[in-house]
Formats: C-alpha cells, sequence, structure tokens
C-alpha cells in the first residue's frame, strides 16, 4: 500500500473542486428550501449557514483508496494474535455472524410486538436458560448492556433483597484490591460505598482481612474468581460462609468467567448473584467500548427483583409453547428501554449451541492450558511474581532483569513490530511492571510457539541491543504519539490543526 | 527540610509553611499524569488524611496528607498543566499549607530513610 499517497488525512488527499459525481446544475435562486405558500419560508434565514460547509473534495478512487489503506491500519483478532489479559479477545466464529446479521434479528425493531417477534423471544429464553445452566444460577436477565450495566443491575438486585426485608442498614460492598476498577465504580454509582480487601502475597484475598470487616452494615462482598491475576479464588466456600453468617450476599464479577466454563459453576461457589460477559466468554467482538452484553443472574429466592420486562415462557391450552414480555412490582424497577444487546445474545448463542456442553467444557481446560504453556516457557526471562499454576491468564512483573533499562511498555510496543496486539499492560496495579498475557483457548500451537519465539528475541534484544526495544515500535504506520497529550487535548477536527 | 511517607507523599518545610506534593518515585510509577484533584484554600487536614487526588495514565491514587495543617495555597499551575509534575515532582509541589504541628516532620523519613524505603 502507498501510504505516502493514500494513508494522508481525507483532508490532506482534498483539491478544490474534485468530485465523485456531477449533479446538474442548481436553478434555484436565493433560499433553496421552497416555502410552503405560508408566511415563513421552511427553514428561516437565520438558520441557514452563510458559509460554505468544510468538506473534503475527492474524487471516487482516492476516497476508496484512502479508507482501504486505513483499514489496513487496524488490528484485530481476526488479523493476528491478540494477547490482551483480563479482556478475553476470543476469536468469534464467523458463523456466529451470520446468525446475528440473519434478516430475521438484524431487521427486527426493538419495540415490535411480543406476538409478531416470538423467534426472537425464544432466542433470548433459550440462552437465559442455557446461562442460568452454565452459572449455577435459578434465573438470569439479559437486559443489561455491558459488563459494568450488570455490576449495576446485580448490585441493586443486593439492595432491593436487603431493603424489601427491611435491612436497610447495609450499604457496603466489599471488593478485593485486585478488582477489576468497574467493580467499586458499580458499587459508587448504586449508591454504595465501597470498602477494600487486601490480597495476600500469594495473589488470593486474605480472609484474616476479609473477616473483621464483615458485620450487620454489608450489602454484598463482590469477588472475581479467577481473580485478575488469573489465579483461583481458593477460599471461596469460606469466604461465602463467611459472608452469609453476616447477613451479605456473594456477588461473582464474570469477567473471568471463561477457564470456569463447564467446569465449576459460581452458584455451586455459593455466589448469589452474577453477571456474565457475553462479549468475553461467549465470543462476541469487542473492544473500543462496544457492543457488549452483562446478563445478571440470581440463585433461587431472588428471581422477584431482576429488572423489567422479563421474558417468560407460557404453554397455551393447545400445548403451543409462548413467549410473553412481564413485569412485576418487586422487580428493582428497568435498566435498559429494550431487552438488551440482542445481535450480542444472538452471537453467545449461536456459540454455545454450535460447540455443545461438550465443546464448552473443553473451552475452560484448553484457555487454562495454553495460559500456562506461554507462562511455563517465557518464566526464565520475565518476572513471574506469583509462580503456581495459572487459570486463563497470567501476569509477568515485566523482564527479569531489571538493569537494562526495558520497562512494560517497551515490551509492549516492541511486540506491534512483530504483527502482535500488546498484552494488558500496568494492570492489575499489585506489581509496578504488570504484563498481563491470555491467549484464550482459541490460538494454535504454532501461533503461541511463534509468540513465545518473539518474546525471547525481544528479553535477548533488551540485554543485547537495548536501544532497540526502548525506541520501539519502529514499522508501525504512527511510531511514537503523545497519547497523554492527545487525550488531554484531542484535535478532532481538521480545522484545529490549522 | 524534606520528608517523605511511606505513601509517597513529600513535604518540605520552610518556617511554618509546608509544601506538600508526591516523591520523584512516585511521578515515575505513576507515568504521565494527567490530572491532579486539589483542595481548597482554607481546608485543613489532619495527618494521614486524603487532601486529594492524582490520577495518571496508569491509575488514580489518593493524597495523603503527612502532617496536619490548613491550606493556604495550591499550585495552580497544575490544573493547566498536570505533567508539570513529571517533570520535577519537589519544584511542583501541590498544596502549601500553615504546619499546625511542625513536629510531625520528625515523625516522617528523610531522603535517605525514604530511598531505602524504595528500594524494598
Amino acid at each position: 500500500m502507498n501510504r505516502e499517497l493514500y494513508g494522508k488525512l481525507v483532508f490532506e488527499i482534498s483539491r478544490p473542486g474534485r468530485r465523485g459525481y456531477r449533479l446538474p446544475d442548481n436553478h434555484m435562486e436565493g433560499n433553496p428550501i421552497p416555502d410552503n405558500g405560508e408566511k415563513a419560508p421552511a427553514i428561516p434565514g437565520t438558520l441557514l449557514r452563510q458559509t460554505p460547509l468544510s468538506l473534503p473534495e475527492c474524487d471516487e478512487l482516492s476516497v476508496v483508496r484512502h479508507y482501504n489503506n486505513m483499514s489496513n491500519n487496524n488490528f484485530g483478532v481476526d488479523t493476528g494474535f491478540y494477547p490482551l489479559g483480563s479482556c478475553t479477545m476470543k476469536y468469534n466464529p464467523k458463523i456466529n455472524e451470520e446468525i446475528a446479521g440473519h434478516p430475521m434479528s438484524a431487521a427486527s425493531h426493538p419495540a415490535t410486538p411480543a406476538y409478531a417477534s416470538q423467534g426472537n423471544l425464544r432466542l433470548y429464553h433459550t440462552l437465559q436458560r442455557a446461562l442460568s445452566e452454565i452459572g449455577g444460577m435459578a434465573e438470569f436477565t439479559l437486559n443489561p448492556f455491558a459488563g459494568a450495566h450488570g455490576e449495576l443491575t446485580g448490585l441493586m438486585v443486593i439492595r432491593a433483597y436487603h431493603d424489601s426485608r427491611g435491612d436497610t442498614g447495609r450499604r457496603k460492598v466489599i471488593v478485593p484490591d485486585s478488582a477489576h476498577g468497574t467493580n467499586p465504580a458499580s458499587a459508587a454509582v448504586a449508591g454504595l460505598e465501597v470498602v477494600e480487601v487486601k490480597s495476600r502475597p500469594d495473589g488470593t484475598v486474605d480472609v484474616d482481612d476479609l473477616r473483621p470487616l464483615l458485620d450487620s452494615t454489608v450489602a454484598a462482598v463482590m469477588m472475581t474468581n479467577p481473580n485478575t491475576l488469573g489465579l483461583f479464588e481458593r477460599n471461596i466456600p469460606e469466604i461465602a460462609r463467611l459472608a452469609h453468617e453476616a447477613g451479605a450476599l456473594m456477588y461473582y464479577d464474570g469477567a473471568n468467567l471463561n477457564p470456569m466454563l463447564g467446569v465449576a459453576r459460581p452458584g455451586d461457589m455459593g455466589f448469589d448473584v452474577m453477571h456474565i460477559n457475553l462479549h468475553k466468554t461467549f465470543s462476541t467482538p469487542h473492544g473500543g467500548g462496544g457492543p457488549g452484553s452483562g446478563p445478571v443472574g440470581v440463585r433461587a429466592g431472588l428471581e422477584q427483583f431482576l429488572p423489567n420486562p422479563r421474558v417468560e415462557k407460557f404453554t397455551e391450552s393447545d400445548g403451543k409453547e409462548t413467549f410473553r414480555l412481564t413485569a412485576t412490582e418487586t422487580a428493582l424497577g428497568s435498566i435498559s428501554a429494550t431487552l438488551g444487546n440482542f445481535a450480542v445474545q444472538a452471537r453467545a448463542l449461536g456459540y454455545i449451541l454450535s460447540l455443545g456442553s461438550e465443546g464448552l467444557m473443553q473451552a475452560g481446560p484448553l484457555a487454562t492450558l495454553n495460559a500456562n504453556y506461554v507462562k511455563e516457557c517465557l518464566k526464565d526471562d520475565y518476572l513471574l511474581p506469583i509462580d503456581c499454576i495459572c487459570k486463563h491468564e497470567f501476569v509477568f512483573d515485566g523482564l527479569k532483569d531489571k538493569s537494562t533499562g526495558v520497562t512494560t511498555l517497551n515490551i509492549a510496543k516492541r511486540l506491534l513490530d512483530h504483527g502482535y496486539h500488546a498484552p494488558t499492560i500496568y494492570f492489575p496495579l499489585l506489581f509496578h511492571e504488570s504484563l498481563m498475557i491470555e491467549p484464550t483457548e482459541t490460538e494454535s500451537k504454532e501461533t503461541l510457539d511463534d509468540f513465545i519465539a518473539v518474546m525471547h528475541d525481544i528479553a535477548r534484544e533488551a540485554r543485547e541491543t537495548p536501544e532497540a526495544v526502548l525506541s520501539a515500535p519502529h514499522n508501525t504506520p504512527i511510531t511514537h504519539p503523545d497519547d497523554t497529550a492527545a487525550a488531554l487535548n484531542p484535535v478532532t477536527t481538521f480545522d484545529q490543526l490549522n | 527540610m524534606i520528608r517523605y511517607s511511606e505513601t509517597h507523599e513529600y513535604v518540605r518545610q520552610e518556617g511554618e509553611y509546608g509544601f506538600i506534593g508526591v516523591s520523584d518515585y512516585a511521578q515515575k510509577q505513576l507515568g504521565n499524569v494527567v490530572y491532579v484533584d486539589m483542595p481548597e484554600v482554607g481546608d485543613e487536614f489532619e495527618a494521614g488524611e486524603e487532601f486529594g487526588a492524582i490520577e495518571s495514565v496508569k491509575a488514580a491514587s489518593d493524597l495523603i496528607s503527612p502532617v496536619s495543617g490548613e491550606v493556604v495555597e495550591i499550585n495552580e499551575a497544575l490544573e493547566e498543566n498536570p505533567r508539570l509534575v513529571n517533570q520535577d515532582a519537589i519544584a511542583n509541589w501541590i498544596v502549601k499549607i500553615r504546619l499546625s504541628d511542625p513536629s510531625q516532620l520528625d515523625g516522617l523519613m528523610d531522603e535517605d530513610a525514604y530511598r531505602a524505603f524504595c528500594e524494598k
């Protein structure tokens, strides 16, 4: 591709008077909007712009090449390995796109009445049942639009539960220091107060630190399992027992459900409320803010607090199944105007049904195997602060050899030169140089081996020619943007450049 | 005289006043600072109390006052350009306070002790 010619901004390609096509000359004079015979013209003159709109002027072929070049600068799971931790960037099988893009779902309006969208409601209900089975929960709602929205919904369910019992003094949520940032944020939005519980040196929640925090003011304990270090929280039954004894509920953040798929169920671990990130565990492509879906599940006894509307199945007198939207007064209210992101739900059900229970039960173990394989192969060069078997992801604390001055950021940028997306960096905050890798179950051994070889190359470069790593990236379309300045003072229009 | 706390704030004493900011070690660990949330002039803080927050591309951290006192000035330049903290964390203090108990500085770390603390 010719970046020199077509990699410019569309305004830079622009030449005065150039057009993709020409319209006949406009013979109308003055105000181009005819008045309708009324006193005032359709658009008053004061609202008509006085200066021409500043639009780029280009021929069609240049525009086509410009945008094709831009799309070639894109990187996604479809172009290469994307080991971003804490995000489960797993491959989305194309059959899911076919299902989501089918006119039966893609062309249906969210306000279509229930009698005319029985197929879509059946899909919703089937997925609701499947997630209940996978999570070990009694009921699910698919209405929340994203993971954090699910967290908020789940915490609102917990508030509604406590309030319904007249237990209105419970306003604290206990969150581990290793939690995703959305946990304390969701708690705050739900009107609850966040209390942090410490991690032990092995990266799991410190039960002794937790115990004294549990009293009659605690509404819930939020946990991610495996946690953000990719480590299984072994003390969950004990933590759940302590929380329940204190009258609090257990909330499961499903961001890391992937390695648990078909192996262990949050409901069986003692969790009362959970959310699932469909776009992580069930394959929808995501990133850059969407699209997401954060269904919320509850154990038996909490169903009545789930938000309106619910989708329920009824059997008519002739034996025919119908699906209806229902609402209850005990519900926490509505958290969305529609039944959630339907296309994401369609992909998730496509993923679940095409893998089947046998396939789903392999997803977790394979994701775990891949992560441990990469970890074991690289721990000679990279610092593994907690050396044990991980689940679907793990965290290095930068290079083992800190004398070279090469940081996690440099390593991440050098990976771009080799055609790999960077792993998650500087999260979790428990280590200074966090480098978090999640390969997922969908990558082949050949891909993993090449990634491992590149990571070893970078470590060798850091020892022998550190400058090559410190000054990376070298091969990307843009090399060293000042991302902080860009975020603080964004230039969003071409005019601002001049 | 400059003294450091275990939460990586410093206090530099000049007479009855103390200039409080984050240490050079802290700014390095934070990376590019994008926002400093500062208190208002006249606010009073106890030692160990939160007086603001500092946000970087990596993380947001509470600012904990190492000493007690009343805010007499805030570093307004940081509102426009928070990255000054990265350029020189000591010169670019965050708040100036009137020390209510200068003897509190004796309980904090001097430069050598703080350096050793960071290397641990």
